[in-house]
């Protein structure tokens, strides 16, 4: 292929020529922007990755050390940068290996674009080699999915996938390439961005009259409370979202997906939601008079037993997809709509309340809790580390400036608790789906997303060992991670529960780990391990100073559980404290 | 309460898309009493009639997210009050049992059934209705040597509804409104 076919696209008035479906599918992706590709080659998408030896100027492919990692890295990489994160994979087992990041990206509304091979058309149904129905295996879990088998259609469902991906609720779009579409010469006519499909509607039209009756009952509030999730940081709303709670002193908790879209230390946020969330915003989650939900999807982690929550309050509930208003919590006032939008029509409204009164009783809860959960955990007397100092350790170090990346478990119900963060974009975790082994391949993808910025993997021993290959991807490509694993020698949730809940039968948690450090080594990264509190200081700042990838393991006391609790089946003010 | 429901979705007619409903039932364990795929009274649209028994709490949340669906326009479910519904119906019997018994024609006639194919071996009738009459045929014909049996999904019209040929153009524009359901 000559370069002057890698010449700028989306040009309608640019003379048909000839070229190549795998062609087509590259100059699609720089049309749209995209700079970096996650994914593995193999037999079904060796056209485009032949075509891509021509675009390696114009495209960082990243090659990972298996397809879930590629697509964790994609996720990552859109969380951190606010953009789409492409993946590529080849047919068969390359296309499942995705099925877990779809899951996990579907429920956490992260928008990707995922390409895979697929057999020669004429084999499909056949049990070619390699072949497998992945359309109807991902169907469930894309907010769309197609299958080309004409290289005609290459420039019209790429368009279709990028526009679906990004908007309205954001979500993940798989695109399966029949390999002779992929090798079809057709005749090009430039690509064109899509801004509509007639069949679907990403933004509902907002209603001013719910607009009105919304703020109609924050001004008559008395004690009013903002829950607010991942919706104010997918509609970059996070100025709005600020303006609107701080025209009327709102105290604001957030959800696990919500965290950084307002500073830690911003005086009305007050704080976590949730099954290990704070203390305040759960309780008072029962006390309050209007309950004003923005962008979140009350998930069962949040709200514990709902005929316990919130019975007494009047909801607003602003979102995006109508299909969440009324779906778990009922709303009184239902806001649909981008919360950009919705979010200063409401706060126009708005009168300056003060509700210092209120408020004080988060900072009385939040002292009460500080008493009874956060100091032992923060300034332990125990011989044995805790999550959480180090986690506060490494606050004082980033000064709340790094991205977090978070794995699945005690680790990050302890990172997300007591982590601070100062920017949003900067806590990336698997939140809906549970996806242990997200946390180290999305930490590459975070890097991508956000070059300037220190990414800190926050990993346990559990989670660090399913995606470990990672390693090579991070090794072979100098990709500057900080991973940092908090060992305690146990599946520490899962053990949790059993201590708590299952009479302490510890039934297959005790798991054992690798000598971490040196499996770094093997694969040329440096690392160290600690297991004493005064080496903590030292060995966080030679991993956040060292300039490339550092493993950091620090052994945990073992046996530690995550406070406070709402226990499954209990509600939100039966949280427990011990 | 549970009761029967019928849902209408206008649609693009695309590839893929029947599962793509049908997953979104089967993901909650509810069982689809009948589904019908046909053309619509705009060309290229699809029209999907589904019947389920159910609580509205739940059909109100299940059209929620298939009208979410990328290819579906719009998705609308009524109850048996506010549609009319038919279901078509084959019959085969043998045919020296028809000739023979002249109770069994009376029979027919009473349920309106119209005979498709006579042959020497065979008859095959066929009645259109609603379920009930439907079923109750099966009953009167089964001691009389019901050979085969089958019956069509529900095709329904929604009686308050002016027809989807309006709407499409709110569709066809970049800006649409999102009417609740059922208007």
């Amino acid at each position: 292929m000559q370069t002057d076919t890698l010449a700028t696209t989306s040009n309608n008035t640019e003379e048909q020529i000839e070229i190549s479906g795998s062609i087509a599918v590259l100059k699609a992706l720089t049309a749209e922007g995209v700079e970096t590709v996650f994914g593995y080659p193999g037999g079904a998408i060796m056209p485009i990755y032949d075509a891509l030896y021509d675009f390696r100027e114009n495209l960082e492919h990243i090659l990972v050390r298996h397809e879930q990692g590629g697509i964790h890295a994609g996720q990552g990489y859109a969380r951190a940068s606010g953009k789409t994160g492409v993946v590529f994979a080849t047919s068969g087992p390359g296309a499942t290996n995705l099925v877990t990041g779809l899951a996990d990206a579907m429920i956490d509304s992260t928008p990707l674009v995922c390409i895979t091979g697929q057999v020669f058309a004429h084999l499909l149904g056949t049990d070619a080699f390699q072949e497998t129905d992945v359309i109807n295996i991902t169907t469930p879990i894309t907010k769309w999915n197609y299958q080309i088998t004409d290289a005609n259609e290459i420039p019209t469902i790429l368009a279709k996938a990028f526009y679906i991906a990004k908007s309205g609720r954001p979500g993940p779009v798989l695109i399966d390439i029949t390999k002779n579409a992929q090798l079809q010469k057709f005749s090009y006519t430039g690509y064109t961005k899509c801004n509509h499909i007639r069949s679907y509607r990403p933004k509902p039209i907002v209603r001013k009259e719910y607009v009105a009756a919304a703020a109609e009952l924050i001004n008559q509030a008395k004690r009013p409370l903002v829950i607010f999730g991942q919706g104010v940081i997918l509609g970059k709303a996070e100025t709005e979202f600020k303006n609107f709670i701080e025209k009327a002193n709102l105290p604001s908790a957030w959800t696990i997906l919500g965290l950084s879209a307002l500073e830690t230390a911003h005086p009305l946020n007050v704080g976590m939601l949730g099954m290990h969330g704070n203390y305040g915003p759960n309780v008072l989650t029962n006390e309050c008079d209007v309950l004003i939900a923005v962008g979140m999807r009350f998930d069962d982690r949040v709200t514990g037993r709902l005929d316990r929550y919130a019975k007494q309050a009047k909801v607003i509930h602003l979102d995006i997809d109508p299909s969440e208003i009324d779906k778990n919590v009922k709303a009184d006032v239902p806001v649909w709509g981008d919360c950009k939008e919705t979010l200063p029509m409401i706060t126009e409204l708005l009168q300056k309340i003060d509700h210092s009164a209120w408020i004080q009783k988060f900072t009385d809860c939040m002292s009460k809790e500080v008493e009874e959960v956060i100091d032992n955990e923060l300034n332990p007397t125990s011989e044995n580390m805790t999550m959480g100092e180090v986690i506060n350790q490494l606050n004082i170090l980033t000064k709340g400036n790094a991205i977090i990346v978070t794995d699945v478990g005690q680790h990050q119900m302890v990172a997300c608790r007591y982590a601070k963060f100062n920017e949003s974009k900067s806590n990336i975790t698997s939140g809906g789906l549970g996806t242990m082994g997200f946390a180290l391949p999305a930490a590459i993808g975070a890097k991508y997303g956000a070059k300037e910025r220190t990414v800190v993997a926050i990993i346990g021993d559990g989670g660090v060992q399913m995606t470990i290959q990672e390693l090579g991807t991070i090794m072979q490509n100098n990709i500057n991670v900080k991973i940092l694993i908090l060992n305690n020698r146990f599946l520490g949730m899962v053990r949790q529960w059993q201590d708590l809940f299952h009479e302490k039968r510890y039934s297959f948690v005790d798991i054992e780990s690798p000598d971490y450090v040196v499996v770094a080594k093997g694969y040329r990264i440096e690392g160290s391990s600690i297991s004493k509190r005064e080496d903590l200081i030292k060995s966080l700042e030679t991993m956040l100073n060292y300039p490339g990838a550092y493993l950091l393991e620090v052994f945990v006391g073992k046996e530690n559980n995550v406070f406070p609790m709402v226990p499954q089946g209990c509600g939100v003010g039966e949280i427990r404290l011990k | 309460m549970k009761q029967e429901y019928t849902i209408s979705i206008y649609t693009e007619n695309q590839v893929g898309l029947l599962s793509r409903i049908a997953v979104m039932f089967s993901r909650r364990k509810i069982n689809v009493e009948s589904l019908n795929t046909s053309p619509s009274e705009v060309e290229g649209i699809h029209r999907f009639t589904i019947v389920i028994n159910q609580e509205e709490d739940v059909v109100r949340k299940i059209v929620r997210q298939i009208e979410k669906q990328v290819d579906v326009l719009k998705a609308y479910f009524n109850t048996n009050e506010e549609i009319i519904w038919q279901e078509l119906a084959l019959y085969k019997v043998p045919t020296d049992t028809i000739a023979e018994k002249a109770k069994v024609e009376r029979l027919l006639r009473a349920y309106g059934a119209r005979a498709v194919v006579i042959r020497k071996d065979y008859t095959i009738f066929e009645t259109t209705g609603q379920r009930e009459e439907i079923d109750t045929l099966i009953q009167v014909l089964q001691p009389f040597g019901l050979i085969e049996f089958v019956r069509s999904a529900r095709v329904a019209i929604i009686k308050s509804s002016k027809g989807f040929h309006e709407k499409l153009k709110d569709f066809e524009q970049a800006e649409t409104s999102l009417s609740e359901n059922n208007d």
